[in-house]
């Protein structure tokens, strides 16, 4: 399977301080992929450094091929609802549609008008009138009827109330099962991309801490509680990601491709959540087994 | 792009060619009415209606800030409140390249604009040509196209300025990515343009002519006398001309002030009670005459640097050809900054 | 056609999920031979997960012989369960009965039923395994 993005070491920097730092990454096509962190890890960052908003500072970017922005074709791949779904206010829903079909090569009118009526979308009324959801509706209509291979959401149902969250996902389900188009979005709400997402990015601080099949990810780390245990006294194949010790007890998050022999351990189930979390909180420690000391952070791809 | 600049802009289009529009009728109006005024009489200023005057120093108002206000109302937010409300997300999503954007929409713009003030300037150069630089009788008049504020408002320079406003305020706006303080910083630049350029850079656009005059009653238009008590002297010109200097200078083609003799040649003010008889009259008038003379001798001459009335129209393309190709300057900056600086 | 619903906290993988809703469906009769399965499409449109998900389970179901899919059409059921219904195993189901008879005379409570019975299935699902 080709990746639809790539980057190699991307680096953004504003003025003095590195939104963005050693983003190695390589996330196949066909795919919905959350991007999770919390506010300020650099996921808009990123977003916008694929869709060409953005250039990056330092390293290579590499989106459906191509290099973003570059060109009207390159353009037409990726489509882009950005954080709080900007629409021009004093345009109707249908000057808006209007726009789309005459800047868009592949522009699918027949199918926005569509989707635009099973909403309920008053196509004569102003973007500005219309409520938070009607108008994310708006912005993702607008972003999968030019048909791209890559539709990028920045934080998409922030601000939206359940009812609404839940109907955006599920019509942006409904096109990733008819149409393929491969996803990118970021939240950072994991309860939702729980559900929609087979592969994720864990961003915090500027830096992309994993990176990987859901699946995998979640049958390769496991959280361990027994007795009170040294990290340098984990075996070697296992990396630890998160630890927390009482006086008596040690509980770790461990990533290993191997299982847990060892029966002093009591292994309990990880769910996304959790996983995520252990990535978020993970204190910065030593690591036993990595030879990327120096850097206290673990970085794993 | 071209639907979707109307689009943005079409609010904007249809209040300026309304305006336009009325201005267009109000001026069709009037003006066969003064030009057949002015067709009858030399003196025509004499007979201006104070309606008339009003018009015409409102018309030279108009196009004085209708090139500024259009371009800066319009250019300022063209890019600015795109980038302050956000909806560049969506606009450079589409499958527009950030510099054809630009191009159309500012484009779009430009040709707008030069319609619009094209038209403006047009009808009213038609509708003030019989009278500018019309004389009264006695005193007073309007001036000449070539004085530095009507030709600013006249020919083809306003078209000029227009596009130079416009494609300033939108790269202001670039640069500072909001609509307010770019339409300040605008008007503060373009104002200090437009004083510099008649004041520093106009003048020497077309090679101008220099004469040097005899002082004698017939050549001087007038005397003046400042607190300091130096006196000078102005050279009288024909109308429709620009005086670009106008000075005395000495047997050797200095600069200098009058000698000090002369100033017992002037005629003593009147005193209090004193009545000005027509003897007395004539008797400074031969005063005035003979020291005149003397001036002569002495080698004193008027020097005096002027445009004359015949340069008015290739001023005005020398000068539209300079504001055009600083827009092309700036247009060109503008590009290479949405390229390489906005992201 | 039967509708699915996803428990999000309850902590068993959403495909799973599917895969158990399909199973129950056929052993209670909901869903006999000749069947079609809800779309991909429809499910996803309606519990807003991603539709690799659904595709998953579905493969599953198809790899236990349960259903097929017809490309194009869609996924049919291709054997009951009803069979193996508790009419079949009403000798098992008795002996239960009597299990839980004497684990309530013994004085245990629903929960140390829960765990008793929970605790000897895995450990003799380890065995095995």
């Amino acid at each position: 399977m080709s990746a639809i993005v790539r980057t190699e070491g991307v680096g953004k920097k504003y003025r003095r301080r590195w939104a963005l730092q050693d983003c190695t990454l390589d996330i196949p096509e066909g795919r919905v992929c959350g991007l999770v962190g919390p506010n300020g890890a650099g996921k808009s960052t990123l977003l916008g450094l694929t869709v060409g908003l953005l250039s990056p500072t330092v390293g290579s970017i590499e989106v459906c091929g191509g290099q973003p922005a570059v060109s009207s074709a390159q353009l037409a791949k990726v489509g882009f609802v950005a954080q709080d779904t900007p629409t021009y206010a004093g345009l109707t829903v249908a000057d808006h549609l209007r726009m789309g079909a005459h800047l868009n090569p592949r522009w699918d009118d027949a199918a926005a008008r569509r989707r635009i009526d099973r909403l309920g979308l008053d196509l004569r009324r102003r973007a500005g009138q219309l409520s938070g959801g009607q108008r994310a509706q708006l912005a993702l209509t607008l972003g999968l009827a030019k048909h791209p291979d890559l539709l990028v959401l920045d934080e998409p149902v922030a601000s939206l109330d359940p009812l609404a969250r839940r109907e955006f996902l599920q019509v942006l389900m409904e096109a990733v099962a008819e149409e393929g188009v491969s996803v990118l979005l970021s939240s950072h709400l994991v309860s939702d991309l729980e559900r929609v997402c087979d592969h994720l990015i864990v961003l915090v601080d500027s830096q992309v801490k994993v990176s990987g099949d859901v699946d995998e990810l979640l049958d390769t780390h496991h959280r361990l509680s027994g007795p009170l245990r040294e990290e340098q006294g984990l075996p070697s194949d296992q990396s630890v990601v998160w630890s927390s010790h009482t006086d008596r007890q040690s509980t770790y998050v461990v990533r290993t491709d191997s299982p847990i022999l060892d029966p002093a351990w009591s292994v309990t189930p990880l769910g996304l959540e959790d996983l995520v979390l252990a990535y978020l909180t993970a204190t910065p420690t030593p690591s036993s087994a990595s030879a990327s000391a120096g850097r206290g952070l673990e970085v794993l791809r | 792009m071209i639907w979707m600049s109307w689009r943005q802009a079409r609010t904007q289009i249809v209040a300026v060619l309304a305006l336009v529009g009325a201005a267009c009728i109000w001026l069709a109006a009037t003006g066969p009415a003064l030009a057949r005024l002015a067709h009858r009489n030399t003196y025509v200023y004499d007979l201006l209606s104070r309606n008339d005057r009003l018009l015409f120093n409102g018309g030279i108002a108009v196009l004085a800030l209708a090139p500024a206000v259009l371009g800066i109302f319009w250019g300022g937010p063209l890019v600015a409140r795109e980038l302050e409300t956000g909806t560049y997300r969506l606009a450079w999503n589409q499958s527009v390249t950030r510099r054809r954007w630009l191009a159309v929409k500012l484009g779009f713009a430009v040709a707008a604009t030069v319609v619009a003030v094209g038209i403006l300037t047009l009808a009213i150069t038609w509708w003030a040509h019989p009278i500018d630089g019309a004389l009264g009788s006695r005193h007073g008049g309007l001036p000449s196209r070539l004085s530095p504020i009507p030709f600013a408002m006249r020919g083809i320079v306003p078209i000029a300025y227009a596009v130079f406003a416009l494609v300033l305020a939108t790269l202001v706006g670039l640069v500072l990515r909001r609509s307010l303080p770019a339409m300040a910083v605008t008007l503060a630049l373009y104002a200090f343009v437009q004083i510099a350029v008649p004041l520093w850079v106009r003048p020497h656009l077309v090679p101008s002519t220099s004469t040097t005059t005899v002082i004698s009653a017939g050549t001087i238009d007038g005397l003046s006398m400042d607190d300091a008590g130096t006196i000078t002297l102005s050279t009288r010109v024909a109308p429709g001309n620009w005086v670009l200097t106008d000075q005395t200078v000495d047997a050797h083609g200095r600069p200098a002030a009058l000698p000090t003799w002369f100033n017992s040649c002037l005629p003593p003010p009147p005193g209090p009670g004193q009545a000005r008889s027509q003897a007395g009259a004539v008797t400074s008038r031969g005063t005035l005459d003979r020291c005149l003379t003397r001036l002569d001798r002495a080698g004193y001459r008027q020097h005096v640097v002027y445009q004359p009335a015949s340069h008015f129209w290739p001023l005005q393309w020398v000068e539209t050809s300079l504001y055009l190709a600083g827009s092309a300057l700036l247009c060109f900056l503008s590009f290479w900054w949405i390229r390489h600086r906005l992201a | 056609m039967i509708e699915f619903v996803l428990d999000a906290r309850s902590g068993v993988s959403p495909y799973l999920q599917v895969v158990h809703q399909v199973r129950r469906a056929l052993r209670l009769g909901l869903l006999v031979e000749g069947d079609q399965l809800p779309t991909v499409k429809d499910v996803v449109a309606s519990l807003a997960i991603n539709p690799n998900t659904v595709l998953k389970a579905y493969r599953e179901l198809e790899r236990d012989g349960l259903v097929a899919a017809r490309p194009g059409v869609g996924t049919f059921v291709t054997k009951t369960l009803a069979d193996s219904s508790l009419a079949a195993h009403e000798p098992l189901r008795r002996d239960l009965g009597r299990w839980l008879g004497k684990a309530r005379a013994a004085g245990l409570d629903d929960e140390s039923i829960e765990a008793l019975f929970m605790s000897t299935f895995r450990a003799m699902n380890e065995e095995i395994a």
